[in-house]
């Protein structure tokens, strides 16, 4: 614990003010104003807002066009968060062993994180275009069997690939660095033993990234809740007939679009809630950092 | 380790050369695109060795979407948030760790809440402030009865406003907050002995003179590390400049200008798709992220494990 310290406690004040400041004005604010929203009816072009209670909950929990938002909501995170970290493991462990060419590997599993959210929506947009796309070729062969701009189902695979595709460089970040901070003296102890290369791997590395790896679960699922809004915006707005409609994005449009405050509002707090409860599940549960040594 | 596995070395590259190159083809394929014309773009199959139209590409789109000014903000913008972040995370971890106080650890917590706020989850509100971020102090005032009281001594009503829409600050300050950097930095003073503080003290140094002068060169890692990861994030913004910018041709940023070259039937109007010309406007708005992330990859790296959650 720190003794020393400096005496002048308005120099303290002053220099916390303008973060405090911020975090009240663009943090708790809304999110107070969201809650309260949430049990008001606001007309949009003022008039006032009447206390309802619960109500606003009942009418979003009771429309079957929401729980279809949750349903797409969460297939999109478990499969994305699944397929990123199914890759970027496999790609950390084998990078892991630095054979020749190992800097080369690194870099091109690290700079994808660099492309904003819509850029990447954008690119792949193109990538899976039926007339014009990778898959075009299968329009070909068989017509009308690959477009997902009018089938729902293939429209969500897209979506879960693009974001999949932008969470596994951060994953790789993040499992590479677990995996160098496992002493060298487990591995080399093991390798004595007779362990080779993929015993050791099974049995030694994949049991010490056990930290990591929920660690990133929850970090994964998190920002799949929250930061999709960008590739759905630029992959799909949300179509065909709302099968890509995430939660976060179905705020924005009934927000901004529909103008329906109360009802963006609600659907804020219920994912603000949802946020809330993976942040604690992480910091009660998850181990923050890894330390073996 | 001196092993000797040539069958495994061979399968290591090969898988990550299909990892590489499952990464890699998407960019390749929007690259080729930016490199062709109109009609080779839009057959079936998809072509996959660049052509010669890229720089043609380019320049139709940078004066098409009207990339001169809009990459200025963007830079504006980025820089700004880097700059202000970590101003703000070095003052206020200055602040929690070097004052005895009883409000260290509220302060400390209050900051930290805001990790389970994302924007995106309190984004109505938050346009609203953004109209008139006096707004809160305002509302404050109005139900503390300041505003009454007010009125009464002067016969002046208090109505503050603040409109942030369509501004540089409306851009830039509510992007400033950051409880990862106060984090960071709070981590980075702790290690700081006594001893430092204690000689600072009677050398005569005053708590401001001491960040300036013997924190801040100390903590050159820490900003290098914060500057890569927030420029990046900040580049990156999206949602935020999409709602506070409506006024495109002054104030537009780039990232958000990727939303008005998707070629659908809206903006073709039933012409042929314009990917050739989205593609390469991709391209351009990807690039200095991209270089920023491999040119300074050690720092960004270290920012990104340190600062994260």
């Amino acid at each position: 614990m720190r003794r020393a310290y400096f005496k002048n406690n308005w120099i303290a004040a002053l220099v916390v003010a303008p973060q405090l400041i911020i975090i009240f004005v663009f943090f708790y604010w809304p999110a107070s104003q969201a809650i309260y929203w949430s049990l008001t009816l606001e007309q949009p072009w003022g008039g006032g807002n009447t206390w309802v209670g619960l109500e606003n909950f009942r009418t979003v929990l009771s429309d079957p066009v929401y729980w279809s938002s949750i349903r797409v909501s969460i297939i999109f995170a478990l499969a994305s968060t699944a397929l990123a970290m199914g890759m970027a493991m496999i790609l950390a462990l084998f990078a892991d062993r630095q054979l020749t060419g190992y800097r080369l590997y690194r870099v091109g599993m690290i700079w994808p994180y660099a492309i904003a959210a819509p850029a990447v929506g954008l690119a792949f947009r193109f990538v899976f275009n039926p007339n014009a796309g990778l898959f075009s070729f299968i329009n070909t062969i068989a017509p009308e069997t690959w477009n997902p701009t009018l089938n729902g189902t293939q429209a969500l695979i897209m979506v879960i690939i693009a974001g999949a595709w932008k969470l596994v460089s951060y994953n790789f970040i993040f499992f590479l660095a677990a995996l160098q901070s496992i002493p060298r003296s487990l591995t080399e102890a093991a390798a004595m033993d007779g362990a080779g290369v993929l015993r050791r791997m099974r049995d030694v590395q994949l049991p010490l990234l056990a930290p990591t790896f929920f660690f990133i679960l929850v970090i994964n699922i998190t920002d799949s809740f929250t930061d999709s809004f960008g590739i759905v915006d630029t992959l799909t707005g949300g179509g065909p007939a709302r099968a890509t409609d995430l939660m976060v994005y179905k705020i924005y449009s009934d927000g901004f679009r529909g103008f329906d405050y109360s009802g963006a509002a609600t659907q804020s707090v219920i994912l603000m809630g949802l946020v809330i409860a993976l942040t604690f599940i992480q910091f009660r549960y998850v181990e923050r950092r890894v330390h073996y040594t | 380790m001196i092993e000797r596995t040539p069958v495994l070395n061979i399968l290591t590259h090969f898988i990550l050369a299909v990892g590489f190159i499952l990464l890699f083809l998407p960019l390749w394929i929007a690259f080729v695109a930016a490199t062709h014309t109109i009609q080779a773009v839009n057959s079936a199959p998809v072509e996959l060795w660049p052509g010669n139209q890229l720089w043609v590409n380019m320049q139709e789109a940078w004066v098409k979407s009207d990339f001169g000014q809009k990459f200025v903000n963007t830079l504006i913008v980025a820089v700004a948030v880097v700059i202000g972040k970590i101003t703000i995370a070095a003052i206020t971890a200055f602040g929690i760790v070097f004052f005895n106080h009883r409000l260290r650890m509220v302060i400390f917590w209050l900051i930290f809440i805001t990790l389970m706020l994302p924007l995106e989850v309190r984004i109505v509100p938050t346009y609203a402030v953004a109209a008139n971020a006096l707004l809160p102090f305002q509302k404050l005032m109005d139900w503390t009865g300041l505003t009454w009281l007010i009125e009464s001594a002067s016969g002046i009503r208090v109505a503050m406003e603040w409109n942030l829409l369509n501004s540089y600050t409306g851009l830039i300050l509510p992007l400033i907050a950051t409880a990862t950097g106060t984090f960071l930095y709070r981590q980075f003073f702790l290690t700081i002995p006594d001893e430092l503080v204690e000689a600072a003290k009677m050398d005569g140094s005053g708590p401001l003179r001491f960040l300036w002068d013997i924190l801040i060169p100390l903590s050159r890692t820490n900003i290098a590390a914060l500057a890569t990861i927030m420029f990046v994030y900040a580049w990156n913004q999206y949602l935020w400049p999409l709602l506070v910018i409506t006024d495109r041709a002054n104030y537009g940023l780039v990232v958000v200008e990727l939303r008005t070259l998707v070629p659908d039937s809206l903006t073709t109007g039933g012409g042929t798709p314009t990917w050739h010309l989205a593609m390469a406007a991709t391209l351009m708005i990807m690039i200095p992220p991209i270089l920023v992330v491999i040119f300074m990859q050690r720092w960004f790296v270290r920012g990104l494990i340190n600062t994260d959650k």
